[in-house]
């Protein structure tokens, strides 16, 4: 989890985890995120350029977290999908604002910004991407 | 005509409340006490893993979607909160970099209790006006915390409003604005300080009561308009009493301050309640109508708006659909929210 990175690679990863922001084949219209710089479909013949996503997709598939990871005892339950975004990338966020017997596969939903995780009472605070529903 | 002011508003209210019998059972006390010393029912209480930043993100994404306009052309940010998520490091760097507006723009932190916001929104209207920025965004955010058993507790809720000022598609012109400040130890929190404390005998009659009523006559004296030019006023609200004794001292008729009062369901969003109520007037505001807004923060100061609306845009995003989503907390669940308990 980030806050078990280098601060410089959690900043790095500021315009993806605050925006979604990711990347598009011109040539073929494929989205990629987080971002790739190149198409392995069109290989040579691949434009990529920056690509932020809408924020909106459905529940790919999800999974109910009840032993937390360190920093996030606070947290349990909370539920773990894998978000297919409607560019047709996938990734995986918490989705927030339901209970675990309210989520199902294909539930639409949508990205808010949040905190992620804090590096104790003095470090930096990591903020990003959940999806709650749409 | 060029006029200056309003050119797109967002609200974000989080959609946990806690009841004051939820509160005064825990301490021993009567509720109907607080319910009608206060005249509040419920607060909102913000997610673990919400902040004033996060607040700030949500209301200014509504604001930039009614305005329309591309966040790469916001060249100014002003954050006002009494719950700044770091001490030092500027709310307002995240609130840019999340909306999409960095890195051609300035952007600071502004602190002045409970007025800040409006404070903001000053400070954007002189630029724009002085064409030094084509837009500014000016917020007010806070997720506000009273010590456990405090008075406090009872009223200190978590919510913001997002305003971005310009002088091109503007729907609510800003026709004038004043300011009246003094030194008065009200409230305050001193460095380091988890909680806040408060003078008690200074917080209504000289500080309240005595910002307000002097802001809000010097903006009718300077417009030289009168109670009746208006067909909404909205006042900073701590709770549901004072904004209420303030609107019968001013002759300001209940319905006209009824519509912008959102403290008894919400209770006191500090630097996002008189700007929420503005935000809320605005939803149910005509072309034409005429609204007076007078915030407070402790310290203290005022800040007194003239605001006419000249072009109604839809607020996808009401503040009534934040004020009516509302799940309730009993005291343990509050205590996890607000990080009473620490692990
Ligand atoms: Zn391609």
């Amino acid at each position: 989890m980030p806050h078990r990175k280098s601060l410089s690679l959690v900043w790095r990863r500021y315009p993806q985890r605050y925006q979604l922001i990711g990347s598009k084949c011109l040539t073929c219209g494929t989205h990629f995120f987080p971002p790739r710089d190149f198409c392995p479909k069109c290989r040579r013949k691949g434009e990529i350029v920056e690509q932020k996503m809408k924020g909106t997709g459905k529940i790919h598939s999800f999974t109910v977290v009840r032993v937390p990871q360190e920093g996030f005892e606070m947290e349990v339950p909370y539920v773990l999908a894998v978000v297919e975004l409607d560019e047709g990338p996938k990734l995986t966020a918490q989705i927030i604002s339901v209970k675990p017997d309210e989520v199902s596969i294909g539930m639409p939903v949508k990205m808010v910004f949040r905190r992620i995780s804090e590096d104790g009472d003095s470090g930096i605070i990591n903020y990003g991407y959940k999806f709650e529903k749409a | 005509m060029k006029h200056f002011g309003i050119v797109g508003y967002g609200a974000y209210v989080p959609r946990y409340r806690i009841k004051v019998e939820e509160i005064a059972k825990i301490w021993g006390k009567n509720p109907e006490d607080y319910k009608k010393g206060l005249l509040i029912r419920e607060k909102s209480v913000p997610d673990v893993d919400e902040d004033a930043a996060t607040i700030a993100v949500s209301a200014s994404l509504n604001a930039i979607e009614m305005a329309g306009i591309n966040p790469q052309e916001l060249d100014a940010i002003y954050v006002g909160s009494e719950s700044h998520p770091y001490a030092v490091k500027p709310t307002g760097t995240v609130v840019a970099e999340a909306i999409g507006a960095t890195p051609n723009l300035t952007s600071a932190d502004y602190e002045f209790a409970c007025k800040a916001g409006t404070a903001a929104m000053q400070t954007c209207l002189g630029m724009v006006k002085g064409g030094m920025i084509k837009y500014g965004l000016a917020i007010g955010a806070d997720t506000s915390q009273g010590r456990p058993g405090d008075a406090l507790e009872y009223t200190a809720a978590a919510g913001g409003a997002a305003y971005i000022i310009g002088s091109e598609n503007v729907m609510a012109e800003i026709e004038e604005t004043c300011s009246f400040t003094t030194d008065t130890p009200d409230f305050w929190r001193r460095a380091g300080q988890e909680y806040p404390r408060h003078g008690a005998r200074f917080t209504g009659e000289p500080a309240y009561f005595k910002h307000v009523l002097s802001a809000t006559r010097m903006l009718l004296e300077k417009t030289g308009t009168t109670i009746d030019d208006y067909d909404y006023v909205v006042l900073h609200q701590p709770n549901g009493k004072f904004p209420l004794r303030a609107a019968k001292t001013l002759g300001v008729p209940k319905e006209k301050i009824t519509p912008g009062l959102l403290v008894p369901e919400i209770g006191n969003t500090y630097s996002g309640a008189s700007i929420l109520g503005l935000a809320a007037v605005l939803d149910e505001a005509k072309e034409g109508d005429r609204i007076l807004m007078t915030s407070f923060g402790s310290g203290a100061g005022s800040d007194s708006f003239s605001i006419r609306v000249i072009k109604k845009k839809e607020n996808k995003h009401p503040v009534k659909s934040y004020v009516e989503k509302r799940e309730y907390l009993n005291y343990g669940q509050y205590a996890k929210h607000r990080r009473k308990i620490r692990m």
